[in-house]
């Protein structure tokens, strides 16, 4: 049986450090001290969806991706 | 597997001298086709081959990732359906590497052979050879000659690659041959570069030892490939030593002793203070470890250190090692692509950090603030620059601790002004001697 799992995927390049998605999903982001999010890169779980796809859509840069992988 | 590529005319090396087979000993090699052709004789495309051979060989990528060349190429094949893109990457960009130079310089068709396999084997649309200027002569003219023999099935570019550390990952090679990647080299985890690269289209990226190898396994076969080295690490690998006459260039059998291979003694053993494998972006190791490994990644990576392209530098005893390493970092940090944040202010913290640990005396920061930034910066960038950056920096405090702690205590060594051992873009240490005089 193949499951499927949500991951939060930042693309470094894009990433300015604005810190909008911290303040939308601190279960999972905090900021490093230069204001860069440090991801907690474990499987989104459904209570934590919604939020985490409004990170995603909050990020002025485009720069976080909500990714669905298999595991 | 059996040998059922078509054996060459020449003869197969039984030594474990083979890419460097008629380069070494006697006067300037000649690099050109005809002596090429007698060494190793004509090159047979067997396309529908080549990939199980090479699997069968067991060979991996000699850049410094050291992935399965059979696995890299059968990715690229059955990413889509658009003809892949294959790049013979030369852009050597470690300062104290010099294997691939030597190669393009005294056997370019060898290499040129590989990406010609390459472009057979994958149905290329597009083949380029991507050297820094230095190589570009002679591998014009060894173009020149394949065309003029109509030696090759599809006509190979040459385009020129900046003289800089990171020209040579491959996020940054794609962006130099006009990837469709926008500003972004390698989104990790999403589409990568064998997937979508020069142009949007699926893109080989391997490096010119590792063609040169290609060419061998092509004309030989997977069981003569086999023949030196061990069962787990077959085959050969060039080594590029540092030494005070200048760089030397070794090819060792995997497996066989690092030291032996690139001939250092007891007394050389008491004069090193360390030893740094895999260059600016590998680790440290005490001259204790060192003595122990074989010419093996695996160990390597147990050993907490990596062989990356085959860079060997000796540091001796009569140098400071914080002050190289300062000085490393500050040039390193001067090298990035200056694109993920981490990387940008990561690496500056960290520059500043060993700049006051080799020269500020009192100021010397704890090494664990500075290992606090290499945790923030690992595994945080689009490339592994400051993975690299940060791997150097860790062993280093590792092993200098006591150089480490004696600077904390009485401030910079009488070392600390003695002249470089590692290179690095010429003023960077100069000018920071001035400043701090």
């Amino acid at each position: 049986m193949s499951r499927w799992s949500l991951e939060l995927v930042l693309d470094p390049v894009a990433c300015d450090g604005r810190g909008v998605c911290a303040e939308m999903l601190p279960e999972r982001i905090e900021l490093d001290r230069w204001g860069y999010p440090v991801i907690d890169g474990a499987e989104i779980p459904p209570a934590l969806v919604e939020h985490a796809v409004r990170a995603v859509r909050s990020c002025p840069k485009q720069a976080l991706h909500l990714v669905e992988r298999a595991c | 597997m059996s040998l059922t590529l078509r054996q060459s005319a020449a003869r197969a090396p039984r030594a474990t001298t083979r890419l460097l087979h008629g380069l070494v000993g006697g006067s300037a090699p000649d690099p050109g086709l005809e002596t090429h052709l007698d060494r190793w004789g004509g090159l047979h495309h067997q396309p529908n081959r080549l990939i199980e051979e090479l699997e069968a060989s067991g060979l991996v990528g000699h850049g410094g990732a050291w992935f399965p060349v059979a696995a890299k190429w059968r990715a690229v094949a059955g990413a889509s359906r658009r003809r892949p893109v294959v790049v013979a990457n030369g852009a050597e960009g470690e300062p104290a590497s010099r294997k691939d130079a030597l190669l393009l310089l005294r056997a370019p068709h060898l290499v040129l052979d590989g990406l010609a396999l390459a472009a057979s084997t994958l149905r290329a649309q597009q083949a380029i050879v991507y050297v820094p200027a230095s190589s570009m002569p002679t591998v014009e003219a060894a173009l020149a000659e394949r065309r003029a023999h109509g030696l090759d099935p599809i006509a190979i570019e040459l385009a020129e690659a900046p003289d800089t550390f990171i020209s040579g990952q491959e996020s940054a090679v794609v962006n130099a041959l006009g990837g469709r990647r926008g500003a972004v080299p390698s989104f990790v985890g999403l589409t990568t570069i064998r997937e979508r690269g020069v142009g949007g289209r699926p893109t080989l990226v391997q490096n010119v030892e590792t063609l040169a190898h290609v060419a061998l396994v092509a004309r030989f076969g997977a069981d003569w490939f086999r023949g030196v080295g061990t069962a787990a690490n077959p085959g050969t690998m060039l080594l590029t030593v540092s030494r005070p006459g200048g760089p030397l260039v070794v090819e060792a059998a995997l497996g066989s002793s690092l030291r032996a291979a690139v001939g250092l003694g007891e007394d050389d053993l008491d004069r090193t203070r360390a030893f740094l494998l895999g260059g600016y972006g590998g680790a440290w190791v005490s001259p204790r470890v060192f003595a122990e490994l074989p010419v093996s990644e695996k160990a390597a990576r147990r050993a907490g250190a990596t062989l990356g392209a085959g860079v060997i530098v000796p540091l001796p005893r009569d140098v400071c090692p914080l002050a190289e390493m300062a000085d490393v970092v500050r040039y390193m940090e001067g090298q990035g692509a200056g694109q993920c944040g981490p990387c940008v202010h990561g690496l500056a913290e960290l520059a500043e950090s060993m700049d006051r640990l080799a020269y500020g005396g009192r100021s010397a920061p704890h090494p664990d603030r500075i290992l606090e930034i290499c945790t923030l910066v690992e595994g945080r960038g689009a490339c592994r620059h400051p993975d690299g950056v940060a791997r150097f920096v860790r062993t280093g405090l590792g092993v200098f601790a006591d150089e480490v702690a004696s600077h904390q205590r009485r401030g910079p060594c009488t070392q600390t002004r003695a002249a470089r051992v590692l290179p690095v873009e010429g003023q960077t240490a100069a000018r920071r001697l001035v400043s701090r005089a």
